[in-house]
């Protein structure tokens, strides 16, 4: 994988986690699960998800971008 | 009168732990600028996490957000998890790391000095400090209003509202005066954790009376089932994200958070904090704001002028418990307001004083004369909340508006070394005066071609006039940067860490 590949693929990651922490797709949805609202569900797990992408970045390419050589 | 000296007995309680952390912060000190304002640059994981998280804490967790998921529904859960979950952590690592790396090799202790440097500039470093005060004083000011209200609150106006404001002034001041950061950062982390105990167990002995969640949203099924539905009138797409955005860009431009990107020990540290970020985020705001939505299920009525939290609790759960929680809400007020009086002082004595003052001032010096700073900027905030001017509040409301006009011109200043001085200094004056004049100019509609036109409205269709500041800003400075030369005084080398 070349570098600017792996570049883009971070920009689009972090933009996805970004627009996608509101669930835009369950606007004006009532349901609930487990006395929560689903989309209150939803935004619960990508937090997660959110927090094991930022780890995962802190572990590969953290550094990369700041011309920092990893020591 | 019992239950009055238990609840104040749990406040003052608190403030007197509090104040110990900060002696034996002091103990550790030394005398010398750097460790009083950066405690030497060397705070761990769990206290940069906390002392970040706790700072960015107003009131507004335990007051502002519940009322607001009381009378409109829960969807501020969402804002603060775009807001500071996901888009804050990742400007910590775009704005945070790299000032971060930026300082650990030049030693600078404040935003303004850095620009300063880098451009060759006292006076964009002058304006930058300036700016950052000017809306930094109201929110201050906006603390201390809110800890007066919660004590002639909870002692049903045995203390009134501006006895309570001055105890608190002069505690933050005894308190910063003391410790300085090493002393806030730890008892942001005490504080920290205590919110988070507080709101958990808060949880938990409110569900345990109505049949757990399931009951709790079965009740607000019936009164108000519209609060399920995502989104609503009051929260448009356009608001959710305005709000989002303006509020996290102005973040990491206040003081108090900026002068964190320069306080941890190791970038192993930022690392974690940055991982960490949504999680704790939800693990506070999930809690915090559904037992205000849950509350309006409940038939919990809320006095005008009350806030929804406390009055549930009283509901459900002992006095002492409520006590508790409002020493919570304090704690929060404090460990913002701590912060703040401590950066303002650092932006004021090092970018405004010694350099247009007196140059010769020494550490040592500078590091008493700033706990003379936070006194004076401390008593000022004081009195002028005495008066609770309504235009101040509307000040206080649109400060990170203001905060967030500087991040972009900031943000292109430390990746591109094209920018120049003349770039910066047009994005940062560009955008505040058109923000500016939205906030202070009164809203005129005037007829364009048939078409009424608002001008200086806060909100265009919804949107936050904030937003076109912030794009308003970038443009003027990577234009004004292109079409002008550096001056021979500018140092584009300094933002530039790697090729050791």
């Amino acid at each position: 994988m070349t570098a600017r590949i792996r570049t883009a693929l971070w920009v689009v990651t972090f933009t996805v986690l970004v627009v996608l922490a509101v669930p835009w797709f369950l606007w004006g949805d009532p349901r609930t699960a487990a006395g929560l609202p689903i989309w209150l569900w939803w935004h619960i797990g990508w937090m997660g998800l959110a927090s094991v992408v930022f780890y995962l970045f802190t572990r590969t390419d953290w550094d990369r971008y700041m011309g920092v050589t990893d020591g | 009168m019992a239950e009055l000296s238990l609840q104040l007995g749990i406040v003052v309680g608190y403030l007197v732990l509090a104040l110990g952390i900060g002696l034996v912060a002091y103990r550790l000190t030394e005398n010398v600028a750097e460790d009083y304002y950066l405690a030497n640059r060397s705070i761990g994981t769990l206290v940069l996490l906390f002392t970040t998280f706790a700072t960015l804490l107003s009131a507004f967790t335990f007051f502002g957000g519940p009322n607001l998921a009381y009378a409109q529904g829960p969807e501020w859960i969402l804002v603060m998890g775009v807001m500071d979950g996901i888009l804050f952590a990742i400007l910590w690592y775009l704005i945070g790391y790299k000032q971060w790396l930026v300082g650990q090799r030049q030693g600078y202790v404040t935003l303004s000095e850095m620009l300063g440097d880098r451009f060759g500039s006292t006076r964009l470093r002058g304006l930058v400090a300036g700016i950052s005060l000017f809306w930094l004083f109201p929110y201050v000011m906006l603390q201390q209003m809110g800890a007066g209200e919660a004590l002639a609150g909870l002692t049903g106006g045995v203390i009134p509202y501006w006895a309570g404001a001055a105890l608190i002034t002069a505690f933050m001041i005894l308190y910063v005066v003391i410790a300085g950061m090493r002393g806030v950062a730890w008892t942001d982390t005490i504080q920290g954790l205590f919110m988070l105990s507080v709101v958990w167990i808060a949880v938990a002995w409110v569900l345990s009376a109505v049949g757990g969640p399931s009951g709790a949203t079965a009740a607000l099924q019936s009164t108000n089932p519209e609060f399920l539905a995502l989104g609503s009138d009051f929260y448009t797409p356009a608001y959710i994200i305005s709000t989002a955005v303006v509020i996290a860009f102005g973040v990491t431009m206040f003081p108090q958070i900026n002068q964190r990107f320069f306080v941890a020990g190791s970038d192993r540290v930022l690392k974690r904090s940055f991982a960490l970020w949504p999680v704790l985020v939800v693990l506070l705001f999930v809690p915090a704001f559904l037992l205000g939505t849950w509350a309006a299920g409940l038939g919990i009525e809320v006095p005008e002028g009350s806030n929804v939290l406390p009055v549930l609790l009283s509901e459900y759960t002992p006095v002492w418990f409520a006590a508790l929680v409002i020493a919570g809400a304090l704690a929060a007020m404090m460990s913002s307001s701590d912060s703040m009086l401590l950066s303002g002082s650092s932006y004021f004595i090092r970018d405004l004083y010694r350099p247009f003052v007196d140059p010769t001032l020494s550490e040592s010096r500078e590091a008493w004369l700033a706990r003379g700073g936070v006194a004076a900027f401390a008593t000022a905030t004081f009195v002028a909340s005495l008066s609770r001017p309504g235009t101040l509040i509307e000040i206080g409301s649109t400060a990170f508006g203001g905060f967030a006009q500087l991040t972009l011109p900031v943000m292109v200043a430390l990746y591109w070394q094209g920018t120049t001085r003349d770039g910066i200094v047009a994005g940062i004056a560009g955008s505040q005066l058109l923000y500016l004049s939205h906030v202070f100019v009164p809203s005129v509609t005037v007829d364009l071609a048939g078409t009424a036109v608002p001008l200086f409205a806060r909100t265009y269709g919804g949107w936050d006039i904030a937003l076109a500041g912030m794009v308003l800003g970038a443009l003027l400075t990577v234009g004004v940067s292109l079409l002008t030369t550096p001056a021979a005084d500018e140092d584009d080398s300094r933002f530039v860490v790697g090729a050791d």
